[in-house]
Parts: C-alpha cells; structure tokens; sequence
C-alpha cells in the first residue's frame, strides 16, 4: 500500500529522520511509537505531504508521490489539535473535502450522513467547533478525514489532547472504526499502551532511528534493542558474563529460601493493585532494582526490609543486542 | 459579579467623561442658535440643520462619504496583499517589513503630507521628471485635485490597514491550511475559503478604522486638496474656528457621526452575510 525506500529527513544539517524502508499493507493498522522528538511525527508528515524528504521516495500503491503536494494525495490527515475551521460547522467542515474534489451534490450529502453517523455526530451537524467538547471535535476531525474515502488514513497523536478515560473510550471505537471501514491506518502516539491495545504492527522510533518493527506481540515478548525492551511495558534488565538479557516482571519469582536463587535482594517495596500485586526488590550485588509481579492468587506475606530471592526460568530471558 | 463591575467603573467613568459627555454637549449645541458675535445662544431651533440641505452642503457630505469609502477601498486592496506577504515572510523579513510600514510615522505628519506638495505641484519632482522624459509636454495639474486628496488619505492611512490585517494573519492557526491542503484545497482555494474568512475581523476593524479617520481628517484636504476639493470635516472645522457658527459645526457633526454609523452598521451586516458564503462556495 504504502512504501518508504530510503526516506531520510534533515533539518539544517541535522539528521531527524534515519534512513528508513518500511512497508505498510493494505488494511493494516500500523504505529509508529516513541518519545517526542524521535522523528516520528515528521514520517507522517512526509507521507502527508507537509514535508519532503531530503532522500528516498514514498509510493502508494505503487505510485511515487513524493513530489506530489498534500492536496494531490489520496490519503488524509487527523492533526494533533484536530484543525477545524472554526467559521464552519461540523457538516460545512466534512463537506470541504468533498467540495474540493467538485463531487456532485447527492453524493457530498450521502458521504456526510455516513460519516457523521459512523463518528455518532448526527445531532450535531449544525453546530460550530467551539461549541463541541474535546471528544466531539476529534470525532469531527476523523469524520472530515474519511468522508473522502481515502486510501490511508494519518493520524498524529490524534487523543493527545484527550483525558484519560475519553482516551480509553476513542481507541475502541477508532479500532471498530479501522475495522469497518477495511483503510490503511497510520497512527503515531508516545503512548505505549495505546499502540499495543489499536495496532497491527508497531514501529518503535528512537532519536530518529527505527529501533524495532513488530506484532504487539513480537515487542513485547521479543524486544531486539535495549530501548525496546524498556519503552514497552515494564521490564528488568540484567547483565552477565558481558550480555544484557530482560526478564518482564511477570516471569520473575520471589523466593524465600536463598538457595537456588539467581539474585538476593531486600524488599523495598510492597505495592498492592488488585488485580495484582508487585514487589520491588533492591539488589544485594548490583546498584539496580527488579519488580516482581504476581498474580492476585498469590497470597504470601511479603514484609518491607525482607530478605528474597530472585528467580526466573532460563528460557525467559531476552538477550538483548544480539 | 459585584468585582468584576465594580471594575468597569474607571473605563465607564474615562468613557462618559471623554466620550459620551461631549458628545452630548455636540448634540445640545446643534439646536441652538448663534449671535452676532458667534456666541451660543440657547434658544431651542431647527436651523442648523436646515443649513445643511443646501445644495452646496450636502455636495460637500456626498463628496466624503465616496473618498472616505473609496480611501478604505484602496488601503484595503493595496495592504491585505502587503500585510500577506509580511505575514508569510521570515522572521528577518517580517521584522524589515513592520519596520519599514512604522518608520514613516517617526516623522511629522505635516511634514510627510508637505513632501506630497513637493512632489506634485507644478513645477515639482513628478512633473519635472515626466517632462524630462519626455512624456508631457507642459505639466500636469496634480496638486489641488481630488486625487491628490485620495493619494493623500490612503498614504495616510495605509498603515493602519496594513497593521491590523498583519495581526489578523499572523493570529491565524496556520493548521487551518495544512489541514485546507491535505482536504485537497489548492493555494488560493485555501485562502478564499480559509484565510479570507479567518481575517475578516482584521478587514473590518481595519476598514472601519480608516474610513472614520479619514471622514474626520482635514489637515490632508487643507495641504493638498485646495479651495474645490473641502470634505465635511473641513466645513465642520471652519464652523467651529473659522466662522464661529457652532450651532451648524454641530449639527455637521451629529449629521456626519449618525451616517457613519449606519455606514458601519451596514458594512457590518454584509460581512457577517458573507460568512455563511462558505458554504456555497465551489
């Protein structure tokens, strides 16, 4: 669907985006995750058009366009801050793109009631941005993008501005969205657990460089680099004889005996989260601590300033690096 | 609520006091009568304002309100394409810009609405040159015309336009226009649908800044319009010094004050019209 060959994006003399191949399929809901400044939003915004990239090329469906400006692409934008035109209201808004591309009346009209019925907006057609709550404008803003039937759809941290728990509401409806609808998704989010819950493949960016592309899965169980490992889901990482491997706190054990343990360290801490509950373990030997995490069955008595071993099967390291 | 209008006092106070006060002392004036001397005499009549629809009077208020709008018409035309490219400059050009519309008024005035005459008249540096030229043969008649008046009112007031629109623009969300472009909007579709509207508070507060000042300028008519080309204020200024009639200067000025008004009033109401426009546009 969309393909990047050697993209690479420099900012007066400095390197923002690394070198970058990268294929997105067709229907796929792909992320790219990382810090702020990892270059991640600029990949979206080279495929949107907004920037050109110093090298490569971007093809959709085979096509270049890397030369083409943002409004001879068939693939829209959802902004960060969502940029409705304030002078219009939510149906004048999902009808500019329409407008733009001169489709016949009947038609603008059909596309407007989907959208609007699809993002749940019908009863609010006739009203201004400015008189629509953060959640409202983000669905107009998603509204106004697929009413255009694009072949991709681009969405730059598109719940940002989102509280949390409107946050947690918009993922699942995005991902029924990207469902039913069957486009190409491109998301770009800092939020790790957002793009494990919504994507297909995730694309992890560090300082402009790709550290790992995968499933949710693939990351999780299988981080390849150290900033991986770490930026996704919580992880220990220990070193030894010169090798850097990661054990997730679910696969490590607390023991109380000291034989047998791999490590020995004194509780620091004893955290309670209902569903589970987690242990974090001060090393005797190195400057780091471990968290442990058991299930909600597990019911022994853990005391602070208690000496445990740790533990873990050999077949749950991750080596790192290799 | 008690605070916040107990904060409004001063700004009430600076109003009535400044404004709202001599205003009415204007209104009181205008039907009054005068004596001999030229001093007011309250005696309650209607003849100040009859003066006015002499024929020669109401010449003279027509001939304001065409150069009045037809003043706001040309800084308009001519400053929203300046205001637009300073707005969209660099940041160095954008300061050279603002810098270059503000550093003429470092200068007096007069002196700058003097050089005009210097320019312009006869034997002056206009002339002179299209004769050297070649181009004419005796010189133009430039200085003293209604022209000159023109020239002189939106090289005044040009500024004024340009500024305002400058930080219409400049207050502009430039997403907007990402997001006009990624719906498939080209350049000057975006600006007719997206830019136009998003500054059209800076078009009317500009427009409506120039058009009251120029109705209410006299020293430009006085330099370079001569004894044909008087404007109301003109009249109104020599009611109050000149003739010492100021039972009529007042009556000019309510005259001239409520048809601005309704000037505003009605150019308002196209502009907020032409809002809704989005819709059909294609």
């Amino acid at each position: 669907m969309i393909e990047l060959s050697g993209v690479e994006k420099h900012f007066a003399g400095q390197v923002v985006v690394h070198p970058l191949s990268l294929t997105i399929k067709e229907g796929e809901f792909l992320t790219l995750l990382g810090p702020s400044g990892c270059g991640k939003t600029t990949i979206l915004r080279m495929i949107a058009g907004f920037e050109h990239p110093s090298k490569g090329k971007i093809l959709l469906d085979g096509a270049d366009l890397t030369s083409l400006p943002p409004n001879r692409r068939d693939l829209n934008l959802v902004f960060q801050h969502y940029a409705l035109f304030p002078h219009m209201t939510v149906e004048d808004n999902i009808a500019f793109g329409l407008k733009m591309k001169k489709l016949p009346a009947k038609e603008q009209q059909e596309r407007i009631q989907e959208a609007v019925a699809m993002t749940q907006l019908t009863p609010l057609v006739k009203r201004y941005p400015h008189q629509l709550s953060g959640g409202q404008q983000q669905r107009v803003a998603i509204a106004r993008a697929i009413a255009n039937k694009p072949k991709v759809l681009l969405l730059d941290e598109p719940l940002g501005a989102l509280d949390l728990q409107l946050r947690k509401n918009l993922q699942s409806e995005l991902k029924h969205l990207q469902r039913s609808l069957g486009i190409t998704f491109v998301y770009v989010t800092h939020d790790q657990e957002e793009a494990m819950m919504l994507s297909d493949r995730i694309v992890i960016m560090n300082s402009g460089k790709v550290e790992q592309i995968g499933t949710p899965r693939e990351i999780y169980a299988a981080p390849t680099t150290l900033f991986s490992a770490t930026f996704v889901g919580e992880n220990n990482i220990f070193s030894q004889d010169g090798r850097l491997f990661a054990v997730r706190p679910e696969k490590l054990k607390a023991v109380r005996t000291e034989d047998g343990a791999k490590r020995i360290g004194e509780v620091l801490d004893v955290l309670y989260l209902g569903s589970i509950h987690k242990l974090i373990v001060q090393l005797e030997d190195e400057p780091m601590t471990v968290s442990i995490v058991f299930d909600f069955t597990d019911e022994r008595p853990w005391q602070v300033g208690e000496r445990v071993g740790v533990n873990w099967n050999a077949e749950d390291e991750v080596v790192i690096g290799s | 609520m008690k605070k916040s209008s107990m904060g409004l006092l001063p700004v009430l106070l600076w109003l009535s006091l400044f404004l709202v006060v001599p205003m009415l002392i204007v209104v009181g004036i205008s039907f009054m009568s005068r004596d001999d001397l030229g001093n007011v005499v309250f005696h309650f009549n209607l003849d100040a304002y009859a003066t006015f629809f002499d024929p020669l009077y109401l010449g003279i208020y027509w001939d304001t309100i065409v150069l009045s709008i037809l003043t706001t018409a040309l800084c308009l035309l001519l400053s929203y394409p300046l205001a637009y490219y300073i707005a969209n400059a660099g940041p160095k050009m954008q300061t050279w810009g603002l810098a270059m519309i503000t550093i003429p008024f470092w200068i007096n005035f007069l002196i700058r609405t003097y050089a005009w005459v210097l320019l312009l008249r006869t034997q002056g540096v206009v002339n002179n040159l299209l004769i050297d030229l070649g181009f004419i043969q005796e010189p133009l008649q430039m200085l003293y015309t209604k022209g000159a008046v023109l020239l002189g009112m939106v090289y005044t007031f040009i500024p004024f336009m340009v500024l305002t629109i400058y930080v219409a623009l400049e207050q502009m969300d430039k997403k907007l226009l990402e997001a006009a472009s990624d719906l498939g909007a080209t350049g000057w579709k975006s600006f007719w649908h997206i830019t136009l509207p998003q500054t059209k508070s800076g078009i009317m507060t500009g427009s409506v800044l120039v058009y009251v000042s120029t109705t209410g300028m006299f020293v430009v008519t006085d330099i370079l319009g001569g004894a044909k080309s008087a404007m109301i204020s003109n009249i109104i200024q020599s009611q109050f010094l000149g003739a010492r009639n100021w039972p009529f200067g007042s009556a000019l000025s309510v005259i001239f004050v409520i048809t601005s008004l309704i000037l505003i009033a009605l150019f308002n109401k196209a502009m907020t019209s032409k809002h809704m426009t989005a819709k059909e546009g294609r």
